[in-house]
């Protein structure tokens, strides 16, 4: 049973909250600062196998391997990763139908202090589209809890990657 | 010795020990598929280097199972963090064997780092995999094979393609096939 969600839920309880309920059981990561406090959370849970890799395109593979031995897996990653990523995910999860959900600190957007962050940034939905992979932006904490758990449906249902933005102003 | 003949070697192992085959893009999948097609070849038609990769998933998903993946020197250097991650992974049930003919074969056999000095083997080690086996030698492949359930083989071969056919399956069917059997009858 999923427990009640808490009023004042913080933002990295939100996005494990939203992996939880969509049933997620598998995730690697490459880190964000954004993401340093839901990483931990993964990795304590004793149902979700945690696979920390050295780029995002090793970890769409690992997934793709996770899916195809019955896991439900996400990546927790950082936008940049998305250009890393791209060769893997046309040519393995689009190729075979491979369902994976990205989890992405969206930087390079609004309140972004490093300039290097911008250029990825603002390519992000670009590229997302140009790949033809659906994307939910949260517009809220309650509602990123939601959306992590349609766009695994998605998915699932669609046998391809989606993803989840989470945009600088969502970690506040 | 020539990669279809180490190839052949692996697949007669996973089918000894109901494993799972992930074999590496190019004609490394045309080789296996003419020496062995079986429900439990996965065959990796695009996304190169991540053959250790998508073996890593597997065994970590699927413990009971045994899983070995096929890769190259080509496809491992592009791909060097899997070695460190799967060092720091170590499952138990996972064997990866590097097939090393020192050249990119499936493009036109242009040379890679492996054959000016790249040791893979001495790269997996510093990686932090502490088993790992190395040969040139067909005879001691074959006992490598025998004694090894997990960790990671580099195996040297000379470079050449074995004459083989195109694999005639999409790779939708190449994966539903793959699922179907990857739960049984170990899981």
């Amino acid at each position: 049973m999923v427990k009640p969600l808490p009023v004042d839920v913080t933002s990295p309880e939100a996005v494990y909250q939203g992996m939880k309920r969509a049933g997620i059981d598998f995730v690697v990561s490459v880190p964000c600062l954004n993401l340093k406090e839901v990483i931990p959370m993964v990795d304590r849970d004793p149902d979700i196998i945690h696979v920390p890799v050295t780029r995002e395109e090793e970890g769409v593979g690992v997934c793709a391997g996770a899916y195809m031995g019955g896991k439900r897996p996400a990546m927790l990653m950082q936008n940049s990763g998305l250009g890393n990523s791209v060769n893997a995910l046309a040519s393995l999860n689009q190729l075979y139908g491979i369902p994976l959900v990205m989890i992405i600190s969206h930087r390079g957007v609004e309140g972004e202090p490093i300039c290097a962050q911008v250029p990825m940034g603002e390519l992000t939905t670009q590229l997302l589209e140009i790949l033809e992979i659906p994307y939910f932006i949260p517009d809220s904490k309650a509602d990123a809890i939601e959306k992590i758990q349609v766009a695994w449906k998605t998915a699932l249902e669609g046998r391809r990657p989606s993803a989840v933005l989470l945009p600088i102003p969502f970690w506040r | 010795m020539q990669r279809i003949d180490a190839i052949r070697d692996i697949a007669r192992k996973a089918g000894q020990d109901d494993a799972l085959l992930v074999c590496n893009i190019g004609i490394p999948c045309k080789e296996l598929y003419s020496v062995c097609d079986t429900p439990g070849n996965f065959y990796m038609l695009g996304s190169m280097g991540l053959a250790s990769s998508i073996g890593l998933g597997l065994a970590l998903s699927l413990p009971r199972r045994m899983i070995i993946a096929i890769d190259g020197d080509g496809s491992v250097l592009m791909n060097l963090g899997s070695l460190a991650t799967i060092a720091t992974q170590a499952p138990e049930n996972y064997l990866l064997v590097i097939i090393d003919n020192g050249s990119y074969g499936s493009t036109g056999d242009q040379p890679t780092a492996t054959s000016k000095g790249a040791d893979l083997a001495e790269i997996a080690k510093g990686a932090g995999n502490s088993r790992v086996c190395r040969t040139d030698s067909h005879e001691k492949l074959k006992h490598i094979l025998q004694g090894n359930d997990h960790g990671i083989v580099v195996v040297k071969v000379d470079p050449g393609n074995a004459d083989v056919p195109n694999i005639s399956m999409c790779p939708g069917d190449i994966m539903r096939r793959f699922m179907a059997g990857s739960y049984q009858p170990s899981d």
